[in-house]
């Protein structure tokens, strides 16, 4: 597993699961059956199913607070199966539900467990602590030297996140860590640890029974059924548009296709360009241009290029040519940032079925209406499902080759 | 890095949890009230009963029982009995508290429990007489069947604060990478003192109470004023005896009390 070193943050490894199976003592069915999985470098996986279908056990096993009954765990590369759990665990961030924080320690002396424990000297435990509460939004100074009990569900989330980073882990799980908080902050938590691997890139290992959560912040969805078995591993996207059986389509539920449209940004479609004048070009010049345009309107900007009047050929002519009191004012545009989603909404509330993008100081970009939009939300569509079937197929070869062994391995008479 | 949107919702956060306490020192846990009204009532009561012994005119039965600082040499015993037994106590107990819970032992607690629960089941008097038929008179059976007396309420707290503690937590505790001596000794621990405390604080106080029977082993203590004061019917000394039990148990529970007020861990304490 690559050190951290003081200067740079550690950032993810890879995890390999190697046909990890867990079997309890006394009961016949294994709870998580060979389960194989590459978790690349850097990603965010996420485990979802329902619940009892193994995947809080798998993740476990992961850090090994559970003993896998058969099966190899690589990180970075290298085997930890058989390393010391103890040490093993230190490299790895742990975030749980409802925080579990130690209620008799302050916020600080929480995060700042795992440096003591692998021995980091005091003034730098001191000064990461400080800039982990920073990373995760609370401010050091007030929060320093307060207990648990002291905070929020959200806040306390926030300090678990920190403590979880605290060594500079480079690979984190995190156990439903926003199941126990209220939906407006689970919301805002979401956004934040979308913020912090952006700049982090650990590797992020997230176990879920909320779908909608998986999609948000997986870069890649682990869809589990009973026995941890993998139903479907792929992107979100993929998922969405293709799921691989009826359990999956159940579990991704109603509505896949609006899902699908707030996966896509605005800047990654295309945006058509629109004819515009400005606020300082004479009036002649505005009405050739109308004139001249293939279309019945045109936008006007003001002074600093943003959208400002949408006009229509008419419009000049009945305000008798006065630019204030001609066409309507734009109401409503969205940023290169905003989801497809939000590009719909805006679109299907326009009256005219259109809606000016704009850069990030406001300033006009082009225009998005509804017949770019259905053409490449279809584009989308179909490069999700060829996609998806790739990977489907690749999962139904790894599959089969595991029957087969599996086969082998019991002719050969290692099985009763 | 945070938008203003986000600090704005911190805010409304914020809102609902409490303020930052104040800085507080030892006297905003401990009030006054608790600090002295004890203290003050049992000054009263030496000072009415020494007031009453000025005037009361002893016979010399009783004066031979008082003289020649005999009172006070059974405080003392008695107080080292009770410290003493205490002592052992709280070596035996806890650890043997702390070692039911493991995972390899857990089996061998209600053997355990039922062989704490023989010992204070039995009455001390007769234990006490047991112990004397097999150790031979003196103050080594007086403790040790003092330190048998007092076992059960240590142990089944230790063992019960231990329980007590959130298995998630203890997991959360393992998952960021403590040892099972280090999750022992920094989480199950000071999360379990307010409850091993209270069991000390009862057998502290069970102890200075079993501490009077020590007079029956030859074990001396207050007992041997109470006895004296019985079998001679010279009432000033059983009551100079009793009282000074009396004073002494409250006066060890009220220290004891203070002790669990200073040693539970900060932030598990509900006002703050």
């Amino acid at each position: 597993m690559p050190e951290s070193s003081d200067g740079h943050a550690a950032t993810g490894a890879t995890i390999e699961l190697d046909n990890l199976t867990k079997v309890y003592p006394g009961s016949p069915a294994p709870a998580v059956d060979n389960v194989s999985m590459e978790i690349k470098a850097g990603e965010i996986v996420i485990f979802v199913g329902p619940s009892g279908c193994g995947k809080s056990t798998t993740l476990k096993m992961i850090n090994r607070l559970i003993e896998p009954t058969g099966g190899r765990i690589r990180i970075g590369g290298e085997d930890v199966t058989d390393m010391d759990p103890v040490k093993l665990r230190r490299k790895i961030g742990y975030a749980i539900q409802s925080a579990g924080l130690f209620p008799h320690m302050t916020v600080a002396q929480n995060i700042a467990l795992v440096p003591k424990m692998v021995g980091w000297p005091k003034p730098r435990i001191k000064a990461r602590v400080e800039e982990l509460l920073d990373l995760v939004g609370l401010d050091p100074g007030e929060f320093h030297g307060r207990y648990p009990r002291q905070l929020s569900g959200g806040q306390q989330q926030r300090v678990g996140v920190a403590r979880a980073l605290s060594a500079d882990p480079p690979v984190l799980l995190m156990d439903e860590p926003f199941g126990a908080v209220d939906p407006i902050t689970r919301d805002h938590l979401q956004d934040e640890l979308i913020r912090l691997q952006h700049e982090l890139h650990k590797t992020i290992v997230f176990v879920t029974h909320d779908f909608d959560e998986a999609i948000k912040i997986g870069d890649r969805i682990a869809v589990l059924r009973e026995r941890s078995h993998i139903a479907q591993f792929d992107t979100p996207e993929a998922i969405l548009t293709n799921p691989a059986d009826d359990f999956v389509s159940g579990f991704v539920g109603a509505g896949a296709a609006l899902k699908r449209l707030n996966l896509t940004r605005v800047r990654d479609v295309e945006i058509t360009d629109y004819p515009t004048v400005t606020l300082d070009d004479p009036l002649q010049e505005i009405f050739n241009r109308l004139r001249g345009s293939g279309t019945n309107e045109i936008l006007l900007l003001d002074k600093r290029h943003r959208p400002y009047k949408w006009l229509r050929r008419g419009d000049l002519m009945r305000a008798r040519g006065s630019l204030a009191r001609a066409g309507t004012l734009v109401s409503d545009t969205v940023t290169r940032d905003a989801t497809l989603r939000d590009a719909l909404e805006a679109v299907l509330t326009d009256n005219a079925g259109r809606v000016a993008v704009t850069g990030r100081r406001g300033e006009y970009e082009g225009v998005v209406d509804m017949e770019t939009l259905i053409n490449s939300v279809h584009e989308l569509l179909e490069a999700d499902r060829l996609d998806a079937l790739e990977h489907q197929h690749e999962l139904q070869e790894l599959r089969s080759a595991q029957t087969h062994a599996e086969q082998e391995g019991a002719e050969g008479g290692t099985k009763a | 890095m945070t938008t203003p949107e986000l600090d704005e919702r911190e805010d409304q956060e914020e809102a609902g949890a409490t303020r930052p306490p104040a800085p507080e020192s030892p006297k905003a846990r401990i009030s006054w009230q608790k600090l002295t009204i004890l203290p003050a009532v049992l000054v009263a009561v030496l000072l009415a009963t020494w007031l009453w012994f000025r005037q009361a005119d002893l016979d010399s039965i009783s004066e031979n029982a008082l003289s020649g600082g005999q009172v006070s040499k059974a405080l003392w015993q008695h107080i080292q009995l009770t410290v003493i037994s205490t002592f052992f106590v709280l070596i035996i107990a806890i650890p043997l508290g702390i070692l039911l819970t493991r995972r390899a032992f857990r089996k061998a607690t209600p053997v355990a429990m039922a062989f704490a629960n023989m010992g204070q089941a039995t009455p001390a008097l007769g234990l006490l007489a047991l112990l004397v038929i097999w150790l031979g008179t003196g103050t080594r059976a007086a403790l040790i069947g003092i330190i048998i007396y007092a076992i059960l309420p240590v142990l089944s707290n230790t063992i019960a604060g231990l329980r007590a503690n959130d298995p998630t937590l203890l997991e959360a505790a393992r998952g960021i990478g403590m040892s099972p001596l280090g999750v022992l000794g920094r989480v199950e621990l000071p999360l379990a003192v307010p409850l091993i405390l209270a069991g000390v604080r009862t057998a502290l106080v069970l102890n200075v109470g079993t501490a009077t029977l020590a007079t029956f082993g030859g074990g001396g203590g207050l007992g041997v004023l109470i006895t004296t004061g019985i079998t001679n019917q010279r009432m000033p000394v059983l009551m100079l005896g009793s009282i000074l039990t009396v004073v002494l148990a409250l006066l060890v529970d009220w220290l004891a009390s203070l002790a669990e007020l200073l040693l539970r861990p900060r932030g598990l304490e509900v006002d703050v």
